[in-house]
């Protein structure tokens, strides 16, 4: 396969995650901090959310086994990985943590274990497709060739200052 | 819109500043050190507010900053940045002093702006500035 197809290729895939919203433009935003000195940066932090998934799931299970759950802590772990996944553009994950954070809230404790299963689904789903959108653009750089992913603005952008 | 790459010679603001990030979500502060060094800054790194008083030589082990001030310290530019847009909770960072709020995700055309806006913040000292969660 030539570079053009590759290219190709790992477009297409990065395209299709973002219409399945497994994307946000803010994954872009990530690749494109990418340079000679920090080739592998999007990679690397994005191991690193699934990485601290992990953690953040044992915690979570062990909050909402506890026979008086304590959903402030259960809370403050959902707010955590809302951050980050929003942070790598995660958004399917994303998500399900700003509904997971309203049963908390709710102190409703059927909805959190329900948003507990969709989590740890949508989190392997996109770990998944990011596995493969890794691989694919290590098969173009391996031929030589390159990409960079368009940026687009973003909604909630910081545009205008708050108070500057 | 200008790639991310072509940043050196558009903020010649003179020295580069010094800032002293501030998150709890490592995710985050390693996105923040990266935006930051792009736009060469010189990072320091702190994982909670505790951490980065006593980088600044106010907090201690203790955790007391009681009556500790710096009259220099103060005059450190502050960003808030936060992943919740909660007005009375913005309205209070401005009241406490800050300089900026901003939303995240943060993206690197966010920290070029603030890098720009450096040269015009209120109290520049010695080119530090201070971006906490």
């Amino acid at each position: 396969m030539n570079v053009e197809q590759l290219k190709s290729r790992f477009k297409g895939h990065y395209d299709f995650m973002v219409a399945e919203k497994f994307l946000d433009e803010q994954f872009s935003q990530l690749q494109q901090l990418q340079d000679e000195s920090t080739p592998d940066f999007a990679f690397e932090v994005v191991s690193l959310f699934f990485e601290d998934c992990q953690k953040i799931f044992h915690d979570l299970d062990r909050a909402l086994e506890q026979p008086m759950v304590d959903f402030k802590t259960v809370d403050n772990n959902v707010h955590t990985l809302k951050g980050s996944s929003s942070s790598i553009g995660a958004a399917r994950v994303t998500h399900v943590c700003i509904a997971f954070r309203s049963f908390c809230d709710e102190h409703n404790l059927e909805g959190c274990l329900r948003s507990m299963q969709e989590l740890k689904r949508e989190t392997a789903l996109v770990k998944n497709q990011f596995e493969i959108l890794f691989k694919l653009e290590q098969q173009l750089l391996a031929a030589g060739g390159s990409i960079t992913l368009p940026v687009k603005p973003s909604p909630q952008s910081n545009d205008h200052p708050w108070f500057m | 819109m200008a790639s991310s790459s072509s940043t050196s010679n558009e903020f010649d603001c003179g020295e580069e500043p010094h800032v002293l990030a501030v998150d709890d979500n490592i995710i985050d502060r390693k996105l923040i050190e990266q935006i930051l060094k792009k736009y060469n800054c010189k990072v320091t790194i702190a994982e909670n507010g505790l951490r980065a008083l006593e980088y600044l030589g106010i907090g201690d082990q203790k955790g007391t900053t009681e009556n500790k001030e710096s009259s220099t310290m103060k005059e450190i530019p502050v960003v808030i940045v936060s992943s919740e847009n909660i007005p009375t909770r913005i309205n209070k960072c401005i009241e406490e002093g800050a300089q900026e709020f901003m939303l995240k995700p943060i993206k690197p055309s966010d920290v070029k702006k603030l890098r720009c806006q450096m040269t015009s913040l209120n109290k520049p000292t010695n080119g530090r500035f201070c971006l906490g969660r």
